[in-house]
């Protein structure tokens, strides 16, 4: 059989035998949605790219919380009774077809009168006409093609989210006012006493002073606002001597041009504030795709199905849940609330909540918490208590999530700044009382000068562009960081602590082994062939392990929730699932996932089903076991602990059996002892151990769907890089603090200007620009290099 | 030599015009979002292909 792939989304389609148009698909959906692409004329979808679609999902019932005017309220952005507006979040968005498709809706139904695209936000901005098309509708039809949106109660006011694009008007108007004054200024550098200059200099004079006017009360007033905080809380921060320079060099240039003593530092004082507002920009690359601010709302859905007294299905807001309500939950939903099963049989995902990966099957009469995921089959639960006062949603009150990390800790600018300022002002003291002796006529001239050539923007530049820059580069190795303030606290670290279910195994991976008597040819394929016919997550595993056998019609077929599966082929009959399914009595409790196989009511064996470990987990733990203590966390049992032992450096701590509470606990008693701690972990039960940590960095196998609130997602693909990544955040300190000392050469070559009293504004306006962009450019090349070295 | 001020005047004029003009792309929100144009406008051509022709079929039973 060749090796085909699917003509929509690229997966292997050699074992299904659906072919349409001469193409081959994997599943029916695929082979739907090209159906409907070439229907409507949109095949150059597929021209655009190869393979760009995904397979659709069944989700007939899925929205049907879309039809409460309360929910839909809430999501629209805009909405006038017949157009509305909404902004739906797809995290299918890759490429360039997801685009042109995407912004072609309105030939699949014309009520969409336009939708556009953000690519980097992953989202598609879509005007409809409401009477023709319900938002339900729109959402179905999304999701047919593919591009299912992504509605979680975080959305819930999404309509009213406000952008801030003051940073972009703030150095809109610094650019303009430094480009008008470097041009106005132009004629004095060159101090030709040219009649019609002499005559018309005044007027230029004036002029940029109003253009500098702007930019001082305008741009520069998060410098003021920062360094008067920064006083306040009695810190000298970096943005005391820039402030202090702004203020001296507007007060000194304005006192020349009204006493007509000299042309004043405009051109000086705005390029200045461009400069560190460029910066401010640079440093300011967000991924706006990726969120790091994530709580449970991301996870939960908006609406949920209420069953009414007299049995009728509604559905409802998760906040408008009450005590007491009847809920309807299906396959694959979230629970939102603790709750109580009433009917039916659960099987309870609580990956997101203790990192276990083994599901929990649950009786009629159980308590269900928050933040399963049902896995078979709909169930009927009955409310304990609500969302806010839910098991899950508690860990949030915790004072961890209100903390703000970036604030707590003095950055590296901010650190030397405070010896910077001390310096400074001393030297322009001694300078002044020097010449108040010898030439009083100078001093106030020395003192402004040293306060205006030592306004530190070479300084406050460095760290901005290198870390904007080494934010970049690791953005491309897939190791994204919510800001900059994250590498050096990355630089920092002495004690790695690491989650185990989903963080060193893989997610979608698990190593099987067999263990009893050899199974035969004829028992193997009938396996296969009864392992094809469930759904299971286990059963599908399994099925992928076994060789290749022709495909069999079987004569019985029977799934039993929860326990295995039973099937019959020419008098052959075989039994797979839980040792009691099959009347097998184990002797030796594992801890770990079994299946028991039995042929003709006789025990054969069992698969046992061991997590398999990410690629190069040991060489990573080798790599850092020298420079940092090494601590696995899990909320897992001790299954794997001897497995483990053999795979990691012997000094590698263990620690099973952790509630999300307990690895708090424990990475907050570790900080006390002085430890800098670097959480790597995946789910929402290490939520609280990433905001304690002083670093915490979610692993994720696709970055675009869930991570909960941290400080930096990595691509798990890249899992065995990370001592790479530590490695360069401690070498971006390092050029920072080399490009300190080349601004400090800088400030020492004003410094003697001024103090000798022939500061004249020609000098400010070389020396200033020069300094400036040549630590932007060492620092860029610096970066660039260690960039490199990456691969 | 006076008309240095109709000259300033002017320049200053089309210095502000193009600011403007800035201000207004930033309120648009033209600086949001700085790469899906790039990609949208080399859509043109294949759109271009369409059939009058055609019927409006939308999966929906």
């Amino acid at each position: 059989m060749g090796h085909k792939t699917c003509f929509h989304c690229g997966l292997d389609s050699s074992s299904s035998e659906i072919i349409f148009d001469e193409k081959s698909f994997c599943c029916n959906g695929c082979k739907t949605v090209y159906e409907i692409f070439s229907v409507n004329d949109l095949t150059c979808y597929y021209d655009l790219q190869q393979a760009p679609g995904a397979t659709p999902k069944d989700i007939e019932v899925k929205y049907n919380f879309l039809e409460n005017a309360k929910i839909i309220e809430q999501l629209l952005e805009f909405d006038d009774g017949e157009t509305q507006v909404i902004s739906l979040y797809i995290p299918h968005i890759h490429c360039s077809s997801c685009i042109w498709i995407l912004e072609n809706l309105n030939r699949l139904n014309p009520a969409v009168s336009s939708s556009i695209v953000n690519f980097g936000k992953k989202n598609v901005r879509v005007t409809y006409n409401s009477e023709t098309l319900s938002l339900k509708n729109l959402v179905t039809l999304l999701s047919s093609i593919g591009y299912e949106p992504f509605i979680s109660l975080d959305d819930y006011s999404i309509g009213k989210k406000h952008i801030d694009r003051s940073l972009i008007y703030k150095l809109g108007v610094a650019g303009f006012a430094f480009g008008n004054v470097m041009f106005l200024s132009f004629p004095e550098y060159f101090q030709v006493g040219e009649f019609w200059l002499e005559q018309y200099k005044h007027l230029f004079r004036w002029l940029m002073f109003f253009f500098s006017l702007p930019v001082v009360f305008y741009s520069a007033q998060d410098y003021f606002v920062s360094a008067f905080k920064g006083l306040q809380s009695k810190i000298l921060n970096i943005d005391v001597p820039i402030a202090l320079g702004v203020v001296v060099l507007f007060i000194r240039s304005t006192t020349e041009i009204i006493f007509d003593v000299g042309s004043g530092f405009f051109d000086s004082l705005t390029g200045l504030i461009f400069f560190l507002l460029l910066g401010k920009f640079f440093q300011q690359k967000t991924y706006t795709f990726l969120s790091f601010e994530r709580d449970y709302k991301s996870y939960f859905p908006i609406g949920i199905t209420k069953i009414s007294s007299e049995g009728n299905e509604e559905s409802i807001q998760v906040y408008d849940i009450k005590k007491g309500d009847r809920l309807l939950i299906r396959n694959e939903e979230l629970i939102p609330v603790d709750c109580i099963l009433i009917k039916g049989k659960a099987r309870i995902d609580y990956s997101f909540v203790t990192g276990e990966s083994k599901t929990v099957s649950k009786q009629s009469g159980d308590k269900l918490f928050a933040g399963g995921k049902q896995l078979e089959g709909s169930i009927e639960v009955d409310v304990l208590k609500t969302v806010e006062q839910s098991y899950l949603t508690q860990l949030w009150s915790n004072d961890v999530f209100k903390k703000n990390k970036e604030l707590s800790f003095t950055n590296i600018t901010n650190s030397i700044s405070k010896r910077f300022t001390m310096a400074i002002l001393l030297i322009a003291f001694l300078a002044t009382a020097y010449w108040l002796i010898f030439d009083s006529s100078k001093a106030i001239n020395v003192f402004t000068s040293v306060l205006i050539i030592a306004c530190p923007c070479a300084i406050a530049l460095s760290a901005p562009f290198t870390f904007g820059n080494i934010l970049r580069i690791l953005g491309k190795k897939k190791f994204y960081l919510k800001n900059a303030s994250v590498i050096e606290q990355l630089a920092k670290i002495n004690t790695i602590i690491f989650d185990k279910t989903g963080t060193i195994t893989a997610n979608k991976e698990t190593s099987i082994s067999y263990e009893g008597s050899q199974l035969s040819i004829d028992e193997e394929s009938l396996l296969k062939n009864t392992l094809r016919g469930s759904n299971h997550p286990l059963s599908r595993s399994l099925y992928q392990l076994l060789n290749e056998h022709d495909i069999v019609s079987l004569d019985y077929f029977e799934e039993h929730l929860g326990k295995g599966i039973e099937a019959v082929y020419n008098n052959r009959k075989i039994k797979i699932g839980s040792a009691p399914f099959i009347g097998f009595t184990s002797n030796t409790t594992t801890l770990n996932t079994t299946v028991h196989i039995s042929s003709n009511n006789k025990y054969k064996g069992t698969f046992t089903f061991y997590n398999k470990y990410r690629k190069g987990l040991s060489k990573l733990f080798n790599n850092l076991k020298n420079n940092y203590d090494l601590v696995i966390l899990s909320g897992d049992n001790e299954g794997e602990k001897a497995n483990l032992k053999k795979l990691l450096p012997t000094k590698t701590k263990l620690i099973f059996n952790q509630k999300p509470e307990d690895k708090l606990e424990y990475i907050k008693y570790h900080q006390t002892e002085g430890a800098k701690v670097l959480m790597i972990g995946d789910g929402l039960n290490d939520a609280g151990a990433l905001a304690q940590s002083d670093v915490g960095i979610a692993i994720s196998e696709n970055v675009n769907v869930f991570s909960p609130a941290c400080d930096a997602i990595l691509d798990a693909s890249k899992f065995d890089q990370l001592h790479h990544y530590i490695k360069i955040s401690k070498s971006a300190i390092k050029i920072i603090k080399w490009s300190f000392l080349l601004s400090f050469l800088y400030n020492i070559i004003g410094l003697y200007f001024a103090i000798t009293g022939q500061l004249a504004p020609v000098v400010a306006a070389i020396l200033m620009p020069l300094s400036s962009i040549s630590i932007v450019a060492f620092t860029t090349i610096a970066t660039n290099i260690i960039g490199r070295k990456l691969d | 030599m006076s008309v240095i001020y109709i000259l300033l005047a002017i320049s200053i004029v089309v210095a502000v015009g193009f600011f403007i003009a800035f201000i207004m792309a930033v309120k648009k929100g033209q600086y949001d979002d700085s790469y899906t144009p790039s990609v949208r406008m080399l859509f043109e051509d294949e759109i271009v292909k369409e059939k009058p022709n055609k019927t409006i079929l939308t999966k929906k039973d």
